[in-house]
């Protein structure tokens, strides 16, 4: 079986790791580079904490029991900078607090492990962070890599494993005979295909468009800020527990919630903005400023660090917030793997795996069901929004 | 009402700027990083601080005290010293003048002040630092650009060390080598990468076009003479390949190159000094016109007729547009200003400036050709040595990045071997990574930042509390004004 995976960012590397490994001959193309759009532009984040009970949180779960695995049998896993740092959510209001306990019981109800911590937990595990907290949850399970090295390292051993790397090749059709997909029109010639994987992100709904079996992802952007390397000050992921109601939320305007962390590197990551702006890559000064407002009300004690660098991506954002993942009924030899918005870095693996035993007939790990391609909001049929 | 021109860089292009913005009629509002104007041109040849030739826009300006005394105290100008732009932002209409994010307050002080200017025109003089190649040994303590040795020695009377040796390329080394001397260092010798062939074919091809620059070739003259008298040898060919000593610099070792930079192996020297100044070329400082969305050719600011970048509003002037040195500065500043303050530019107030840019151009070209920078430098590198000094990148680690195809494309690179991500975010390291890597950068993807090494949108570093801190200035709701 011919494979083309169109996308070498994180999801494309993981879906090309899994079926090079299970005997298929596999092609990656990718316009750019690989592990070079959305893949670098995130925090790295395989989070359990902010998914609610559901097809994501199923996802999100299979995805973090195989991270370690996965990573275990990686020559290169150093650059993946793998960290099991947990993370801590927090709710500044006695609203967000009942909000927080809420959903915790509910994840906890699901097997996701959630703490409720007390005053002296939390100020013991996040010295810095301010004492005006009305609740806080610790989720040891979250975790974090460093995206870029995560996406190369897994996509590395696809090579490693006869896949085939096209770099500056960029998709423009489909070659279709008797209805089906029989291979891709791209800028380096035909590539014949049995089996085409639309992984390319945020750009998956031009792929798909170019294809000739439209879906309705489009881009959402985020921005985060970096600051200079600081001695250790933050030592989980911790976010305000409105996160998780800006991550789920379908606004066009500017959506912020503050998420600090710190990498190995000694900087401190600043996020999260969420904009529905189209491919509009202008970094806006007043977006950081927001997130720094928010940023500092959980540690104010980093008024003083200095802000180096900012970088900005597009999530491939889904109206319903869930992935796709698997055949296009309507084109015979398509398939999608995308819509994972800002949860890609984590849920690569557990979507590779699914698309795998998809692909080959096995018994699905999870319930493929809701990930479906053909479900209304995949199909535009929620277009009161219109196209970004 | 007049035309409002905010102007980037008080250094001898953006000082000229606004005194032909403020001729044109214009508001201007000149701001720099420093606290007085004047940006680099210490470093400059002495002898060019003084125009030869009075272009009538140009009269009565040469001298560099009255033109700063002019603009300085001009009712329409303002003057913002210890402000650094950190953000332009493109307008949304994609016609209009970007928007001009300013921090005020000096850099090492707290309570930094941030503004937004919205002006009709922008030029930006922001110039160019020293480049300076890695080789063995150049983190040591004891290792300067030849720019910081000047400054130092020059503006704070203090010798880099008592033996030194300069090396690099182009006639900057010349005056480097003579403050030395002068604040009383032993100059062991002077070191030109270039061969003398490379040199001599850059300088004399179209030698009319030098005539209008024949102090440069009196002022050299005199340096060579006065390296003479101290008995400093003049070499072509040669430069610095390694710096050796304990926790810092105690030698260096010398050794003769082909002309495209490649070392001869078996013409090693070794020198003992105790500092060594070096600089390559100079780096244009682009991060503020590739954030204003300029197009770059060879690596400088693209620039009309009438000092106009590609980027709507925005102009550009001085050593972003290429390296010639402050009478070509002065007079694309002068032209700048001008025509971002809605002037003519052929108009007969700027007809001899226009002249001198163009004498400028050519004056640039001749040098670019003259002091190449090599590309078989790579040969003096060793496996550990430190590409990138911030994060302590390696050769190797970088080298083992940039061949294998899974984590080649430069935004991989650099994230998987940190070079150029620590605190100068690759003004030092970012020419010599992309020329290490090899590769084009990665392909342009429309909605998808360039990779390049310029690209910084946090263009300067700001702490997060001013970043917090609502702009100072006229209220105005940030985000909301391009509709």
């Amino acid at each position: 079986m011919r494979v083309v995976v169109v996308g070498a960012g994180i999801v494309g590397a993981a879906c090309a790791r899994e079926l090079a490994r299970s005997g298929f001959a596999v092609t990656v193309l990718d316009r750019g580079g690989p592990a070079a759009a959305t893949t670098a532009h995130g925090e790295g984040n395989i989070l359990v904490s902010d998914k609610g009970p559901g097809p994501e949180l199923e996802l999100a779960k299979l995805s973090r029991r195989l991270w370690p695995e996965i990573l275990d049998g990686l020559p290169n896993r150093g650059g993946v900078e793998w960290d099991a740092k947990g993370g801590i959510v927090v709710a500044t209001t006695e609203d967000g607090a009942r909000e927080l306990a809420r959903f915790a019981e509910g994840q906890r109800a699901v097997g996701v492990i959630a703490e409720p911590m007390d005053e002296r937990t939390l100020a013991a595990a996040e010295p810095h962070l301010t004492r005006d907290v009305a609740a806080a949850v610790h989720y040891p399970d979250d975790a974090q890599v460093q995206p870029s090295g995560a996406a190369t390292a897994l996509l590395a051993d696809a090579l490693r494993h006869g896949a085939e790397l096209r770099t500056g090749c960029e998709l423009l059709g489909a070659r279709v005979e008797g209805g089906r997909l029989t291979g891709v029109r791209t800028s380096g010639g035909v590539l014949p295909a049995d089996l085409v994987v639309n992984a390319a992100g945020p750009w998956s709904g031009e792929t798909a468009s170019r294809l000739g079996a439209p879906v309705d992802v489009r881009p959402r952007r985020g921005e985060v800020l970096v600051t200079t390397p600081l001695p250790p000050t933050v030592f989980h992921k911790v976010y305000d527990a409105d996160y998780v109601g800006a991550v789920g939320s379908g606004a066009q305007d500017l959506q912020t919630s503050a998420v600090v962390e710190s990498t190995r590197a000694g900087t401190v990551l600043l996020g999260s903005a969420r904009r529905r702006v189209g491919f509009d890559d202008r970094i806006r000064p007043h977006v950081l400023a927001e997130i720094a407002r928010k940023a500092l009300r959980l540690y104010p004690g980093l008024a003083g660090a200095q802000v180096m660098r900012a970088y900005g991506g597009f999530r491939p954002y889904v109206p319903d917030h869930l992935p796709v993942i698997g055949p296009d009924p309507r084109l015979p030899g398509l398939w999608h793997a995308t819509g994972h918005e800002g949860a890609g870095i984590g849920l690569s693996v557990g979507t590779a795996l699914l698309l795998r035993e998809l692909a080959t007939g096995s018994a699905p790990s999870l319930d493929p069901e809701p990930f479906r391609a053909d479900r209304p909001a995949v199909l535009g049929a929620d277009a009161s929004e219109g196209a970004a | 009402m007049s035309r409002h021109v905010v102007i980037v860089g008080a250094g001898p292009a953006g000082l000229a700027a606004a005194a032909a913005a403020l001729r044109a009629g214009a508001r201007v509002t000149l701001l720099d990083a420093s606290d007085r104007p004047g940006g680099q041109y210490h470093r400059m040849l002495p002898a060019e601080y003084e125009a030869e030739n009075n272009g009538r826009l140009h009269h009565g300006w040469d001298d560099f005290d009255r033109l700063r005394e002019h603009v300085l105290t001009h009712p329409r100008a303002e003057w913002w010293p210890d402000s650094s732009v950190w953000s332009l932002e493109r307008a949304d209409d994609g016609t209009s003048t970007p928007r001009v994010h300013v921090l005020r307050g000096p850099a090492d002080g707290t309570g930094r002040e941030r503004h937004v200017l919205m002006p009709d025109a922008l030029v930006l003089a922001t110039g160019a630092h020293d480049r300076v190649l890695p080789f063995p040994g150049w983190q040591l303590p004891g290792v300067f650009t030849a720019g910081a040795a000047q400054a130092l020695a020059k503006g704070e009377r203090v010798v880099v060390g008592d033996q030194v040796v300069v090396a690099g390329s182009g006639p900057f080394l010349l005056p480097v080598a003579a403050s030395l001397l002068e604040a009383g260092s032993d100059v062991r010798e002077v070191l030109e990468a270039n061969p003398a062939a490379t040199v001599l074919r850059g300088w004399s091809t179209r030698p009319w076009e030098l005539a209008s620059q024949t102090g440069k070739a009196a002022e050299l003259a005199e340096y060579t003479g006065l390296l003479a008298r101290h008995r400093v040898p003049y070499r072509l060919g040669r430069t610095v390949v390694e710096a050796r000593g304990d926790g810092r610099v105690e030698e260096v070792v010398t050794a003769r190159l082909t002309a495209d930079w490649t070392p001869v192996p078996g013409t090693e020297r070794t020198v003992a000094v105790d500092a060594v100044c070096v600089t390559h070329a100079f780096s244009p400082q682009l991060e503020l016109p590739v954030a204003a969305g300029c197009e770059l050719r060879d690596g400088f600011v693209h620039v009309d007729e009438a000092q106009r970048t590609t980027a709507p509003g925005v102009y550009a002037a001085g050593e972003i547009t290429g390296i010639a040195g402050a009478p070509a500065s002065r007079a694309e500043g002068l032209l700048a200003g001008w025509t971002a303050a809605g002037g003519d530019p052929s108009d007969r107030a700027v007809r001899s400036v226009v002249r001198r840019r163009d004498q400028g151009r050519a004056f640039a070209a001749r040098l670019a050709a003259a002091h190449p920078v090599g590309t078989g430098w790579p040969d003096w590198l060793r496996p550990d040595t430190l590409i990138c000094r911030c994060e302590e990148t390696d050769y190797r680690t970088l080298r083992a990045a940039a061949e294998d195809p899974a984590t080649g494309a430069p935004r991989a690179v650099r994230l998987g071997t940190r070079a150029g991500l620590g605190p100068c975010q690759a003004r030092i390291c970012g020419p010599a990574v992309a020329d290490l890597c090899g590769r084009s950068p990665d392909r342009a993807v429309p909605g998808l930042a360039s990779a390049s090494h310029h690209r910084r949108p946090v263009a300067q570093p700001i702490r997060l509390g001013e970043l917090a801190a609502p702009p100072a200035g006229p209220p105005e709701k940030e985000g909301e004004q391009h509709p």
